[in-house]
């Protein structure tokens, strides 16, 4: 018995949502993003280049958005969740003062041919009411407690559709 | 490549695409090697920039007992490729994504961004992995003009290995490099 939490395939439903998540963003959230995905262009932490780029202000960079993404997933599904593919729309800038929020909705869940369980989600990072960034994400989960989708190697993981 | 909402075929005339640049559309053009091994101390300082808790990158007994051992979070699979801003002896700066800045330049396109990106995961990425990463151009579009200018739209993929040469994931990005108006 596992003391981390295990959400399997059978507990979840097409057209769940995932819980809201809501993030202030300030300079510091994008540079320490920046810095920390060893994004060194100026047009994450510094303004007046930025702004002579036309862009109002520094912005948050396509690597730290992913890790939100795979943090808001996994938060909701626990450790044993396996991300498998991600694919990112971005329609506008986030940068300072704005508000991310992180709304998920599971589009279909399925059992692969090696007994792989899937689940599809759509996840939307807007501001302000207009999406910024959408996400489709394929993610792993076990399909019964005892599964655990990172023992998977070679032909056993599938991650591509 | 099926035309995107907002885009209209090119206002501005951009020459024709030069034979060298058509010759490098399905070639492996850049194989680029990281300059130090998967670190415990980037991803805690990822993790800790997004308030990432899964246990998988905070707590030893987590990682033993789901992914045999401690690894490094999915989506920092390009983190590990990217140079250092200044290393002795460098004179330029290096820079990650080669081929996309190699296409600005041969098509005289000084703008350019990324307007899709997508991201596949093989074999979890462990501390202590040295990872390489080949670029391959995958296509380039006629001339577009949209709201930000004329250019072109291309993709480029990238496939990452480990240093037992185990696939670890692959990116591709859909760019567009441009004039302004």
């Amino acid at each position: 018995m596992t003391k981390y939490k295990i959400l399997t395939t059978n507990n979840v439903h097409v057209g769940d949502k995932l819980p809201e998540l809501s993030i202030p963003v300030s300079a510091t959230t994008i540079v320490l993003g920046a810095m920390a995905s060893r994004d060194w262009r100026p047009m994450h932490h510094d303004k007046d280049f930025a702004n002579n780029q036309g862009v109002s202000n520094i912005f948050l960079n396509t690597p730290t958005q992913a890790l939100w993404f795979e943090r808001y997933v996994t938060d909701w599904a626990g450790p044993y969740a396996r991300l498998g593919s991600m694919q990112f729309q971005m329609k506008k800038s986030v940068i300072p003062g704005d508000t991310m929020l992180f709304r998920g909705t599971v589009d279909k869940i399925e059992t692969d041919s090696t007994g792989c369980g899937w689940v599809e989600l759509t996840v939307d990072l807007s501001v302000a009411g207009d999406t910024a960034t959408s996400c489709a994400i394929r993610v792993a989960l076990p399909t019964q407690e005892g599964d655990n989708p990172w023992t998977r190697k070679d032909g056993q993981w599938i991650p591509r559709v | 490549m099926k035309r995107e909402k907002g885009e209209e075929m090119a206002e501005i005339e951009l020459p024709e695409l030069p034979g060298h640049v058509q010759d490098m559309i399905g070639k492996t053009l850049e194989e680029s090697f990281s300059q130090f091994p998967v670190e415990q101390s980037y991803v805690w300082t990822s993790c800790s920039s997004a308030e990432y808790g899964n246990p998988l990158y905070w707590e030893e007994d987590a990682a033993n007992e789901i992914t045999n051992g401690p690894t490094a979070p999915p989506t920092m699979i390009s983190v590990w490729l990217r140079p250092h801003h200044w290393i002795p002896g460098q004179t330029e700066q290096h820079l990650p994504l080669r081929v996309h800045f190699t296409l600005k330049k041969e098509l005289d396109l000084p703008e350019a961004i990324i307007t899709k990106n997508g991201v596949v995961f093989g074999e979890p990425v462990r501390l202590g992995d040295r990872l390489m990463n080949k670029q391959t151009l995958r296509s380039i579009s006629e001339p577009k003009t949209n709201k930000l200018g004329t250019g072109r739209y291309w993709v480029i993929d990238v496939d990452f290995y480990n240093q037992r040469g185990e696939w670890i994931g692959s990116e591709w990005y859909n760019c567009f490099g441009y004039r302004r108006k």
